[in-house]
């Protein structure tokens, strides 16, 4: 089992072959999000001979090693020490974070889980529409895809699990739903997560000189749209489909 | 510039090399080919780098027009190759001169079939690699009309052969445990079933993670895998078995053995550097001569010097 038990976290675990994760917590919080982005960044500008990349996601950061450049036991040392340099919980976000605003479109033939993830968070579709729409939440990582953020945290009512059968194929752009998290697709995919909204936002362009139009920390809200006013959106912003952004303040 | 001209092709054909690493950050995992071995077996026969991009092809090959002279390679799933009709060894390399036709037809045991080209393929690098990455956005499939342009090729050197691991019909694949493995207690290990794994964060995945979804069904992750994932991972395929599981055709019987962690490591330790050695283990290709239709065509005797002739007469330095 993975204890919840918060005493039992950080922890350095060994991921595969040549990796290693150190994890601030076995189910998602706003401060484990925020010691694992904050902690990624530390490791980076620690820059140890024989680290070849890092990420941070929800509440871990995994570190890619050569081990037989830097020996599992040393880099595991090594990161218990940066552990306990700090208390990684209290952290601060990361600076130059930004607030989206993104039309979308729930429910119709685009978005067509809006209804069976309502009816499994016990609301009309209209309620789960003002809920979901609601939420103001921040990238807590990005992954799974180019440029592609999970999306945190909303109501213990939108704890719902993932399906059993994947869905073959969503959309570009497909908001999608489970365990009190958004994730908002950058390509076709397939998923566990149900449909629920769709926007026209473009979240990576191969080859611009800013690829990836979001960062861990950024702030989104989805604000509802009818059918034809979408349509609209994205024809004059193909690129964005109508989302907006401001820098948010220190 | 030399390169080939694709005339038809499979529908699972794309440009690969050893792909993206360092973008996991963004989102985006290393992907590049599925079977990095067939890389380094090409590179080898075309005496080259095995950072070079190469043609993969799932499960069928195509046709293809030499728009210059050039080398080749074919390594990966054996496929029965042709050049202008006549039958060309698989796992060896060959010249192509302007005009030539390969055709390449089905694999006949395994997945993924490669056509190396001396210099590599030199088509545009996006994001620091040439690999095209169908996961990511990056890049799509060949079709027929395609240009695949061949870098600068420095050597000449042609007619090697290399016997290739046999890694097409399914077989072990070590697993070493991972940060997930808690989660499969041993009595239920064999059901590939977790506790509560439609709930869990979701997590880094690593090419050769195990993953399963929930119904009891495990799935190998390749190099194109998704960078997270929320569904758990029994453990972690070692890199060096990767190609064996990406090769496995379906209905190839896979069966996972446990190793710790001290062997898995001296395992790929030991893969590497038998990757060092593909180069000296290339072989003359004999042909036998009853079978060369155009026989009478090759010049057999070159480099023929009289012992009272002076090479510097001609102006030759060495």
């Amino acid at each position: 089992m993975d204890s919840q038990d918060a005493a039992a976290y950080p922890l350095v675990r060994r991921a595969g072959l040549s990796g290693t994760l150190v994890s601030f917590g076995g189910s998602l919080s706003e401060a484990s999000n925020r010691a694992a982005l904050a902690f990624r960044t530390a490791v980076e500008a620690r820059a140890m001979e024989g680290v070849v990349e890092t990420m941070a996601s929800l509440a871990s950061v995994f570190v890619r090693f050569d081990p037989s450049a830097l020996p599992h036991g040393k880099l595991e040392g090594a990161l218990r020490d940066l552990l306990a340099a700090q208390d990684w919980l209290q952290a601060p976000l990361p600076a130059g974070r930004r607030f989206w605003r993104v039309p979308t479109v729930y429910g119709t033939d685009l978005a067509p889980q809006l209804a069976e993830a309502a009816d499994a968070a016990g609301m009309s579709e209209a309620q789960a529409i003002d809920s979901l729409s609601a939420a103001r939440v921040r990238v807590l990582t990005i992954g799974f895809a180019p440029g592609q953020p999970y999306l945190g945290s909303l109501g213990p009512e939108w704890d719902l699990p993932r399906q059993t059968e994947l869905t073959p194929k969503v959309p570009r752009g497909a908001l999608v739903q489970a365990i009190r998290q958004f994730v908002l697709f950058t390509n076709p995919a397939p998923t566990g997560w149900r449909h629920v909204g769709q926007t026209g936002f473009n979240l990576f362009q191969a080859g611009a000189g800013q690829p990836f139009a979001l960062r861990p920390g950024d702030e989104m809200q989805f604000e509802p749209v009818s059918m034809p006013e979408f349509l609209k959106l994205c024809e004059d912003d193909p690129l964005r489909g109508g989302a907006a952004a401001e820098e948010i303040g220190a | 510039m030399s390169g080939l001209k694709i005339l038809r092709v499979g529908p699972a054909a794309s440009v690969q090399d050893m792909g993206r690493p360092g973008l996991l950050g963004q989102g985006i995992s290393q992907g590049g080919a599925a079977d990095t071995l067939a890389l380094a077996e090409g590179a080898a026969l075309l005496r080259q780098d095995p950072g070079l991009a190469a043609l993969e092809m799932g499960g069928m090959g195509g046709e293809f027009e030499a728009t210059g002279p050039l080398r080749i390679a074919l390594t990966g799933a054996p496929m029965a190759a042709a050049l202008d009709g006549a039958a060309l060894t698989w796992n060896a390399s060959h010249r192509m001169e302007s005009g030539q036709r390969l055709t390449i037809g089905a694999a006949r045991a395994g997945v993924y079939g490669y056509l190396h080209l001396g210099g590599g393929i030199a088509t545009e690098p996006v994001l620091g690699a040439r690999a095209v990455h169908l996961m990511a956005g990056l890049g799509r499939a060949a079709e027929a009309g395609d240009l695949l342009p061949a870098g600068p090729d420095p050597n000449s050197e042609t007619g090697l052969v290399l016997v290739a691991e046999d890694r097409f019909k399914g077989g072990e694949l070590r697993i070493v445990e991972s940060f997930q493995s808690h989660l499969f207690p041993e009595a239920v290990r064999a059901r590939f079933a977790a506790e509560g794994q439609l709930n869990i964060l979701s997590e880094v995945i690593l090419p050769g993670d195990v993953q399963m979804t929930g119904d009891g069904k495990p799935f190998v992750l390749l190099r194109e895998c998704q960078t997270t994932g929320g569904y758990p991972r029994i453990g972690t395929v070692l890199p060096c078995d990767l190609p064996k599981a990406a090769q496995a055709q379906a209905g190839a019987p896979l069966r996972f053995r446990w190793v710790s962690l001290e062997d898995g490591l001296e395992i790929q330790s030991r893969f590497r550097k038998s990757l060092k050695g593909l180069p000296a283990a290339c072989r003359p290709l004999v042909r036998d001569p009853a079978a060369i239709r155009d026989l009478l065509s090759y010049q057999l005797i070159s480099g023929a010097v009289s012992a009272g002739a002076d090479p510097f007469a001609k102006g030759e330095t060495a």
